[in-house]
């Protein structure tokens, strides 16, 4: 039997948080925590905790499982379970909603700030802006964020100044942006980045690698945005 | 945009600019002073401050303590902003935090003023 101890908080009742402690049997099988979950649920209606896509695609169940951050429909078990126990807890550093739903009104402050859409002020072509493989190129490795929030809430700076940093997710959307070739507004936004708060803040921790369900790289991104300011700067 | 005025460079890339610029000075002053006592093993009093009353070497100490200065005017600042923050110890924290960014730069200033004292006053 495996136990599984799980964030407990649900404000209408509980003064504090506590963990709870359940038992779950695998029967040998390497489930991933999404499916414990989901099995733990249906013996206790009241435990919560976002979920869509249930295949890492959605990003809706970022949480932290044994200490590290992940989606959980996209861990397995057998990456997870320390000494028999699997502990999960809600994503670090934000307030919490219930149980395993936090607010993520911060994250997508952030993510605002960087204006995640196309800017190009230039009469439409007829059909479409195209752009040549190798721009396109460019762009592999940051359009594939799905914004789950577990770099983010992985990085120290982002837990101290979550209203002032960007954050690594952010960060990796804002140069997605600067790196596209329809983009004409470079300048503009590269500006906005210039102070010792929203791309600075970053000290190469490099948590957000480490904890990127995707694969993604969000610390070469803000070295790639520190460089175009550099160039943009000199 | 989050503008500072206790920050040293005011912008994000100045003051990122300037703690790798104050980093390879004091690199440089580290290695140059340890190789020249590596290779002066049996240096006398006369040779050690003949080194240092010379103008290249008293503008490199110099250089080196600019750099310190400045490292460390960065650094502190962004532990202060980190950690003595609203959000980590409530409202009174603009007060102590303007108070310890103040201290650090009199201190850091007073510490530079010194060192151009010991330098130029020898």
């Amino acid at each position: 039997m495996l136990t599984v101890s799980i964030y407990r908080y649900n404000p209408e009742a509980d003064d504090q948080p506590y963990m709870q402690d359940f038992e779950f049997d695998a029967q040998g099988r390497d489930v991933m925590v999404l499916d414990v979950l989901e099995k733990l649920k249906a013996s206790d209606p009241t435990l919560v905790y976002r979920r869509s896509c249930r295949e890492g695609v959605c990003g809706s169940d970022g949480m932290n499982i044994s200490g590290k951050n992940g989606l959980a429909c996209i861990t397995p078990l057998s990456q997870a379970v320390k000494n028999n126990k699997l502990v999960i807890r809600p994503l670090p550093g934000m307030p919490v909603i219930r149980d395993l739903v936090i607010d993520m009104g911060q994250f997508y402050a952030q993510y605002e700030k960087i204006q995640p859409y196309l800017v190009n002020n230039t009469p439409a072509p007829a059909i479409e802006r195209l752009q040549s493989p190798e721009e396109r190129a460019k762009l592999d490795g940051l359009y594939e964020c799905i914004l789950c929030a577990c770099c983010s809430t992985a990085c120290p700076s982002f837990w101290w100044n979550p209203d002032k940093f960007i954050g690594p997710s952010g960060l990796l959307q804002a140069y997605r942006f600067l790196a596209d070739t329809r983009d004409t507004s470079t300048e503009e936004r590269l500006a906005k980045l210039d102070d010792p708060f929203s791309v600075f803040r970053c000290h190469g921790i490099m948590n957000c690698v480490q904890v990127c369900p995707k694969g993604l790289n969000p610390t070469r991104a803000i070295g790639h945005i520190r460089n175009m300011l550099i160039r943009s700067a000199t | 945009m989050v503008t500072s005025i206790t920050s040293l460079g005011r912008s994000g890339l100045s003051d990122w600019m300037l703690q790798r610029v104050a980093a390879a000075v004091m690199t440089a002053y580290v290695i140059f002073i340890t190789a020249y006592l590596m290779v002066n093993p049996d240096l006398s009093y006369e040779q050690w401050r003949g080194l240092h009353s010379s103008l290249p070497m008293r503008m490199f100490s110099l250089m080196t303590i600019l750099s310190i200065a400045a490292h460390a005017w960065i650094g502190m600042w962004c532990v202060f902003t980190d950690y003595v923050t609203v959000r980590l110890i409530g409202p009174k924290a603009t007060i102590v935090r303007i108070f310890f960014q103040l201290s650090m730069i009199t201190i850091t200033l007073l510490y530079v003023v010194w060192a151009i004292d010991i330098l130029w006053g020898m």
